[in-house]
């Protein structure tokens, strides 16, 4: 029995090694096509990657994506794809931000509003989807697509001047009211520069979205529907109406992704807001596996791979090679998992069926003995 | 002809017949009609509210152009799905198709370009194919990969590539190629000409059948009549002949077809590296219609081309008026049609008029009032402004897409084994 817990170990850590091995394999070979010698980038990327500013630096990038990948990975659960994390995000963090410059109260008070109204658009944007979906059968997957879109366009018609917008005279850009001083969200001061203070709320995200689906009823559902709906529907949960509210949460959690930029860094949402970390989230919830110590994992390869590119630059490479490294560690990631699943499972029909074969000899001893 | 064929495999022959069935009330005459119906009210509503653009030649070539990259990336959507393959790469598949196309566009000739951009995207789906058919990788994970894949190899090898010597001198930069000849475009000579002075009358009628003919038939890029036949061969290929049939079937029910003989993986691989190849197409023709690679330059047409497959239930008629109507709205916003969506809201509240009037008949009371509703409230709408604000138009095909999937979903049916994984050998 001790040795087949060692062997499911090895075969849990099987999945991630291949993976990454495969990905570098991959980055080496297309490097040196390009002419490139890949072992020195490689020590460069780590060099570079784990100085102290850049550890800051990838505290501060893996925040929202590890909160864009729990907000995805909500949906993964329960076999929805929700790709419209990146336009709730949006669109929650513009009127967050829009709501924020508006007033001027208390920071006590004023930051636990902009949070909620991030929330509420985020879910509210999701629940579009949720609701198409369980009322007309429209998929997610291109309704949310559509949404994405549909949230830049609303963004560029409120994000105007005497709309909600402000011209920002310095910068020649068009934002939104800034944020009174009095509810900008504490730092992490460092050596270097500071750690964003939304981060705790980012640890208390995983937390909850751990407890909420291994240790209560509702996560049970949500997970019982991902698994199999006729039969979720036969134990009595109600699938429609476990898709709208599980996209709710996936949308509310979409909505705190840019709150760490907006109060600890910018203060105010313009056209350079972040964009794309929607995308990033699908990346980081697959590298996680949906599991939420695996999804913070993710999330700072992801920050790693993308600070650690930039020190390539000095060095002669181009840091573009980091989509390369990107792209094919997910590809190798879901490959992985899938021949380590299979492999597994013909191992497990194989164990058994020598169990059975072992228990029907001893029967037929029994019988002629 | 196709009956024949179909009985020979006898779980797909219902499925199939019945389908058919359901979509043959619309005989030819019946759909000549329906247009004949649209083309009069459009060009009434363009004379009572004075938008020449609606119907003019520009605003047709302008559809057109946009239609076509989104049409060939559904039809790369419709090839792969009918086999049973979600392809979400598409989007990648597009970019490969971009970036490869506009390299060989660039470095050798146009002709060449799409050769590449084609083969480029063929690698794309020929990796789609691998992960998903070969490894069983979830269809649509396996897709957003590609997608993150495609868009950095390609970004990396811009740097290298037209970042560097002679490129760099002639225009490249690492987000943009050095430019592309232009393809060969036809016009047909004469005809155009005569459709243009009459189109300039602004005659009811006449003038908007000029403007739309004039805009089909001047300046047509031969990528453009190359996916015309690309649409008339697949409807051909796939409903025609008996690896189209084959190929359906490993869609519909690949366990059945495995037990005829069906080489099920085969397929799939062929259908998914075609896919790929159409997408690289579409690809190619944003390339050489700007003249350029340009960074994200497909920006998210590949999932539009989806969207527009499944607006037209995964039949290539519909594809084809799913992708027009994006690139309808397309031209509109690159013309700053604002005057002619502000028409179009007129023609949107008669045609909801009509359709309170019809649901009143089928005795649909409640649906009825919905539709007079929103009538009136359009007509109001149009009544009392003069334009509407330029992210309307911006946002319009998208929403009109949610409308009518909303609409329309229910109606909709997907070849029955979409997006599920399987593995040779699993119906025992």
């Amino acid at each position: 029995m001790k040795k087949f817990d060692k062997d499911r170990v090895l075969l849990g850590l099987a999945a991630p090694v291949l993976s990454v091995l495969g990905a570098l394999i991959v980055t080496g070979l297309v490097l040196l096509a390009s002419g490139k010698e890949p072992f020195h980038a490689f020590h460069v990327m780590l060099t570079y990657g784990s100085k102290s500013d850049s550890q800051v630096y990838i505290l501060n990038k893996a925040t929202p994506y590890y909160l864009s990948g729990l907000a995805v990975a909500i949906g993964f659960r329960m076999n929805l794809f929700n790709i419209g994390v990146d336009g709730q995000y949006r669109l929650a963090a513009f009127f967050a931000a829009a709501v924020g410059g508006s007033m001027s109260i208390p920071g006590v008070i004023q930051i636990p509003i902009i949070i909620l109204t991030a929330m509420v658009v985020g879910a509210a944007w999701a629940a579009i989807a949720g609701v198409l979906k369980v009322t007309r059968g429209v998929s997610e997957v291109i309704s949310t697509i559509m949404l994405n879109s549909i949230a830049g366009i609303v963004i560029g018609f409120f994000l105007q001047d005497g709309r909600l917008g402000v011209t920002d005279k310095l910068a020649n850009t068009i934002t939104t009211k800034p944020i009174p001083p009095g509810s900008h969200l504490f730092n992490f001061t460092t050596q270097t520069d500071p750690v964003v203070g939304f981060i705790v709320f980012a640890g208390l995200a995983g937390v909850v979205y751990w407890f909420v689906l291994s240790r209560t009823r509702f996560g049970f559902d949500l997970r019982s529907v991902g698994r199999s709906d006729s039969a979720a529907q036969a134990s009595g949960v109600s699938v429609k109406k476990m898709v709208v509210v599980s996209m709710l949460i996936s949308g509310a959690m979409a909505g705190l992704v840019g709150m760490s930029t907006l109060l600890n860094q910018s203060y105010q949402f313009s056209t350079d807001f972040p964009a794309g970390i929607g995308f990033t989230g699908i990346a980081v919830a697959l590298l996680g596996r949906n599991n939420p110590i695996g999804i913070a994992i993710g999330a700072l390869l992801w920050a790693f791979l993308e600070r650690a590119s930039n020190g390539l630059e000095f060095e002669g490479y181009d840091k573009e090679i980091v989509g390369v490294i990107q792209g094919a560690i997910v590809l190798a990631v879901v490959i992985a998992y899938e021949l380590v699943r299979r492999y597994g499972l013909a191992r497990q029909q194989r164990q058994v069926g020598a169990e059975l074969a072992a228990a029907g000899s001893d029967d037929k001893q029994e019988v002629t003995a | 002809m196709t009956a024949t064929a179909t009985q020979t495999p006898p779980p797909a022959a219902p499925r199939a017949a019945g389908g058919k069935g359901g979509r043959t009330r619309l005989s030819v005459p019946v759909i000549l009609l329906i247009v004949a119906a649209a083309i009069i009210v459009v060009s009434a509503v363009r004379a009572i509210a004075g938008a020449d653009d609606v119907t003019s030649s520009g605003q047709i070539a302008g559809a057109l152009t946009g239609a076509v990259p989104i049409a060939l990336a559904g039809l790369g959507g419709l090839w792969s799905e009918r086999a049973g393959v979600v392809n979400i790469g598409l989007e990648g598949m597009m970019i490969l198709g971009t970036f490869f196309g506009a390299w060989a566009g660039w470095s050798l000739n146009p002709w060449m370009g799409v050769l590449a951009g084609v083969l480029g995207g063929m690698a794309g789906g020929l990796l789609h194919a691998i992960v998903t058919v070969t490894f069983g990788v979830d269809q649509i994970i396996a897709g957003v990969a590609i997608n993150i894949l495609a868009a950095g190899v390609t970004a990396y090898l811009a740097k290298r590539i037209f970042n560097v010597g002679k490129a760099a001198t002639e225009g490249g930069t690492p987000k943009q190629s050095p430019p592309i000849e232009d393809i060969k475009s036809f016009t047909v000579p004469g005809l155009s000409h005569w459709l243009s002075t009459l189109e300039k009358h602004h005659w009811f009628l006449i003038s908007d059948l000029a403007g739309i003919v004039g805009g089909l038939v001047t300046n047509i890029s031969s990528l453009t009549l190359l996916a015309v036949v690309l649409f008339v061969a697949t409807f051909f290929v796939l409903w025609r002949t008996s690896f189209g049939l084959r190929l359906r079937s490993c869609g519909e029910n690949p366990v059945a077809a495995e037990s005829l003989g069906v080489n099920v993986y085969l397929y799939k691989y062929v259908a998914v590296t075609v896919s790929g190849g159409l997408a690289g197409l579409g690809g190619v023709f944003l390339a050489i219609g700007t003249h350029f690679y340009l960074e994200g330059q497909t920006s998210g047409r590949g999932y539009i081309g989806l969207a527009a497959m499944i607006f037209g239930n995964w039949r290539p008629g519909g594809l084809a008026m799913g992708a027009g109507l994006f690139g309808y709205a397309d031209s509109l916003q690159l013309r700053s049609g604002s005057d002619s969506v502000h028409a179009l809201l007129l023609l949107l509240a008669v045609l909801l008029l009509a359709m309170a009037i019809w649901k009143y008949v089928r005795k649909a009371y409640v649906s009825a009032g919905f539709a007079l509703g929103f009538a009136v409230l359009l007509a109001v709408w149009y009544a009392t402004t003069d334009t509407v604000a330029d992210e309307i138009v911006q946002a319009s095909p998208y929403v009109a897409t949610l409308l009518v999937m909303g609409l329309s979903a229910q109606r909709l049916r997907m070849p029955k084994a979409d997006g599920l994984p399987y593995r040779k050998g699993q119906g025992g």
